[in-house]
């Protein structure tokens, strides 16, 4: 118990130590130092036992560190002090066994607690699918009809220091997974081609997608706002380039949001049917050339010796036009070459075929429509 | 004591002589510890500055994959084989080791096998760049052409461990000096013994997990491959089965080293000698039933995660116990400082600090957040180097007088630890910081909020690579011109029959066995 004269000085040792917290740039550098508390219950959960077992390490540490300080200090040779000879003392050696254990019991408990619940996807409001790729995710909402491709947005010039770095370098995408606030949202994982993992530090989420399987985990986020996360797991070249945005909405705005994606996909499909000129095709095709194929084939399509083949000059790239159709569509397997015909529209899959044509002094003059990709993967 | 060595370069190429096969993998130890060094001084320049600047991320992962292996095949296992050559028969009472053409062979083989994986980087395609756990099936299916020299470089680094692992298992069960029972061995005859018997246990199944790739890579198999029946997760299994027990097996011998410093510089005997070595033999037996601990996230069923949770729990125990023990050994000492014994003390706390980091690992709710975070880079650092290398530093300070009759020079050697220690905390104490921010480790770039503590770390890991010239410097300037030693006993407080040979050590001891009380 404090003494009566005592308390004021406590008191402002308090305010002092708030204040402390509350100068930004102090309150800033502390933030970089711990792991943030999450927007679900069981982020928070993970961030208590975090705390406890980061407190029991403390403890331990100060209690053995003091005894190893106060021999280095006290038991010098240099201070004249005599070696004692004790060497074993089997009490003691069980006290160290056992007390141990039972921390780590006491400590076991709230733990496979917490492990329950992270396991317990039932129930869920709202199924996505993710399904990772190098290096880009895809989300489908499923039952919804609704399913598009997330990559990074950072541009090139920024990672390359021609441009200067924008606030959310490296973690920005062009299409953001939404998701509706207090629902509960299960995340179905997989993976295309190696294994990536899915971490979103504000939901306490992270789990590996992993090719031939189907991994599940969920998160009910509390509060509305935009979370972003990153791959974490090794997945090739471009491993630290496919972050992660969840917007977090309240239920009726998410609503809307799906109508609207809804539309879209059936307007996109509707464009199927429509004929473009060269002048289109190209122009689509090299954004989406850009967006999906530079990474490894390069924007100049001259490929990364050894690794990436090159589109300039290539027989796929200039032999017939089914060839070229079936490495698009239905990728390469047993090579790093994806199946773009899951992740691309008919409109994108015409326009990038066409664009490698005719691009890189390709030169064929062959148009490709994106009646021609639907009727191909009909025939298949 | 009938002849001595041969002349020039046969004496190294054709030495079947214990001292002088200690002394190769000494050398190379170092030279790798330097070639594994430079990709990580690489690794820390490209992320001294969010941006990518001096490398490509191709280039990069190739980096954080070579310094990964070289570390732990090139580096940290010969130092701690050459400790073993060296010391084990002298520590024994034994004239050589029990298998001396065998271990001639098993240090020859490492030149040619680093060769092979280095060479890699100077290949069409780059060398390995799917990390040093090459997670299947980046490693096969997407890997660069260079993967099967990657293979072939492995096979032979594990052949080379299994045979020395069978020489050190055969000279301390057969050669001992009479009276020299098992429980009147040094702990670092203890350590190695035990990790002879992990390593025979585990090499097999990583050469088992290589061999498995090189099949699904060039003959048609689909053990990894999900498309052909194949699972991705087995081989994180199998490569995990070895990899839990090769942690063990790089920091038991570091243990065995430690407890033989901690009683020389505190003049009283080691704490708890048979609690040491059941805790050794229980850690041992721990390695083997915790590996999917390094697969939380993977997907495992509930069971297999609360099951590998609480095994992994376990190994705080003896590993408290050990840390306990050598607390206690220093209690009521009479302390001196030398440079063994600072790399000593600064190995048991941050060792601990590591220790520590791991329970927080064990957690399995938790480790969903730390899991391939710069949280685990941090905390694997703090028992690879601060544990494993500081170790291995502190026994070539502590033996180098009675290998080569000279003394090193006291204030270089101080010198050189306040500079490891200092660069090494600075180096990698933020990488915690980083981790629990989110940053995942293998990033070749990052987001901005992590550039502050990227910085601190750089710059921290250039200190530490600075002071290894000095160790290098220290060592040689020891070598050529250190004070020359004469008493048998070099350190006041240092028991055991290492110290009753001549000092520098002759090239023949033992020819007839000691007389052990």
């Amino acid at each position: 118990m404090i003494a009566k004269d005592e308390q004021p000085r406590a008191r402002l040792l308090l305010s002092l130590l708030t204040l402390a917290a509350s100068v930004p740039a102090l309150a800033d550098w502390r933030e970089t130092l711990n792991m943030p508390v999450g927007v679900t219950e069981v982020s928070r959960e993970i961030h208590a036992l975090h705390m406890t077992i980061f407190w029991i390490c403390v403890a331990i540490g100060v209690v053995v560190f003091s005894v190893m300080i106060y021999s280095l200090i006290a038991h010098r040779k240099s201070r004249g002090h005599q070696a004692a000879h004790f060497h074993e003392s089997t009490a003691v050696e069980i006290a160290w066994t056992v007390v141990p254990a039972l921390i780590l019991i006491a400590m076991a408990v709230p733990a496979t607690k917490a492990m329950i619940k992270l396991y317990d996807t039932s129930d869920a409001d709202l199924d996505v699918l993710v399904t990772g790729y190098q290096w880009k995710w895809q989300y489908e909402y499923l039952g919804h009809g609704v399913s598009f491709m997330s990559e990074l947005a950072t541009p090139e010039s920024q990672i390359y220091g021609a441009e200067e770095k924008s606030e959310h370098y490296l973690q920005e995408v062009n299409n953001p997974l939404v998701i509706p606030v207090g629902a509960k949202v299960r995340f179905l994982l997989t993976a295309k081609d190696v294994i990536h993992a899915w971490w979103v530090p504000a939901f306490g989420v992270k789990k590996d997608a992993i090719p031939g399987f189907v991994n599940e985990t969920w998160a009910r986020v509390e509060v509305p706002g935009t979370y972003r996360g990153e791959c974490a797991e090794l997945c090739g070249r471009g491993h630290a380039f496919m972050p992660i945005v969840v917007k977090a909405v309240p239920q009726a705005e998410f609503d809307q949001w799906l109508a609207a994606k809804k539309r879209e996909a059936e307007e996109l499909k509707a464009l199927t049917a429509k004929t473009f000129t060269m002048e289109e095709l190209m122009a689509r095709g090299e954004e989406v050339y850009n967006r999906s194929c530079a990474a490894c084939h390069q924007v100049n399509g001259e490929g990364i010796p050894g690794i990436f083949p090159p589109m300039k000059g290539s027989t796929i790239a200039t032999g017939p036009l089914s060839g070229h159709l079936d490495i698009v569509v239905n990728g390469k397997p047993g090579t790093a070459m994806q199946a773009f015909g899951q992740q691309l529209s008919e409109v994108d899959l015409a326009a990038v075929i066409t664009y490698e044509r005719n691009a890189f002094g390709n030169d064929t003059g062959d148009v490709v429509q994106p009646l021609d990709v639907y009727n191909f993967k009909q025939g298949q | 004591m009938a002849h001595g060595p041969a002349k020039g370069i046969k004496r190294w190429l054709f030495t079947t002589n214990h001292k002088d096969i200690g002394t190769l993998y000494l050398w190379f130890s170092f030279a790798m510890f330097l070639v594994g060094g430079l990709f990580a001084m690489i690794i820390r320049a490209e992320l001294f500055q969010p941006g990518m600047q001096l490398v490509t991320p191709e280039f990069f992962n190739q980096m954080t994959t070579m310094h990964g292996l070289v570390m732990v095949f090139g580096a940290i296992m010969p130092a701690f084989v050459g400790l073993a050559n060296w010391m084990i028969p002298l520590m024994i009472g034994a004239p050589d080791m029990a298998l001396p053409r065998m271990n001639n062979l098993s240090f020859w083989i490492l030149p040619f096998a680093f060769l092979i994986l280095v060479a890699t980087l100077f290949m069409e395609g780059g060398g390995p760049n799917f990390g040093w756990t090459f997670y299947a099936p980046l490693s096969t299916t997407y890997a660069p052409d260079s993967v099967n020299y990657f293979i072939f470089a492995i096979h032979l680094m594990g052949a080379s461990s299994i045979m020395g692992a069978i020489n050190i298992i055969a000279t301390v069960l057969n050669m001992r000096a009479p009276g020299m029972t098992l429980m009147k061995m040094p702990l670092f005859v203890w350590t190695w013994l035990i990790t002879a018997f992990l390593l025979l246990a585990v090499m097999p199944v990583l050469a088992g997990a290589v061999t498995m790739m090189l099949m699904d890579i060039n003959f048609g198999t689909s053990f990894f491959d999900a498309a052909g029946g194949g699972d991705p997760v087995l081989f994180q299994h199998i490569f995990w089965f070895f990899g839990h027990p090769e942690v063990y097996i790089i920091i038991l011998p570091a243990f065995g080293v430690i407890s033989a410093i901690i009683p020389t510089f505190s003049r009283k005997p080691l704490f708890g000698y048979s609690s040491m070595v059941y805790a050794t033999a229980a850690i041992a037996f721990l390695s083997f039933i915790v590996w999917a601990h390094h697969m939380f996230t993977v997907g495992m069923p509930l069971a297999g995660e609360l099951y590998f949770m609480y095994a992994t729990m376990l190994i705080a125990v003896p590993t408290g116990v050990k840390v306990f023990n050598w607390i206690t050994t220093m209690f009521r000492g009479a302390i001196s400082f030398e440079t063994p014994m600072l790399f000593a003390i600064a190995f048991v706390i941050l060792f601990t600090i590591g220790g520590f980091t791991g329970l927080m690992l064990a957690i399995a709710p938790s480790d969903i957040q730390y899991h391939d975070s710069y949280f685990v880079v941090a905390h694997f650092h703090y028992v690879m180097v601060a544990g494993a290398v500081f170790s291995g530093t502190a026994a070539v300070y502590y033996w180098l007088p009675k290998w080569c009759g000279r003394m090193y020079n006291e204030t270089m050697g101080k010198l050189h630890f306040w500079i490891a220690f200092i660069g090494f905390n600075i180096a990698f104490f933020p990488q915690h910081f980083l981790g629990l921010a989110g940053m995942p480790r293998r990033y070749a770039d990052y987001a901005l909020q992590f550039a502050d503590w990227n910085m601190v770390s750089s710059i921290g890991a250039f200190i530490y690579g600075a002071a290894q010239i000095l160790f290098l410097y220290n060592v040689i300037a020891t070598i050529v011109a250190g004070k020359p030693v004469k008493e048998a006993k070099v350190w006041e407080g240092a028991e055991g029959l290492e110290w009753t040979v001549p000092t520098p050590a002759p090239y023949h001891t033992f020819a007839t066995p000691p007389a052990v009380k």
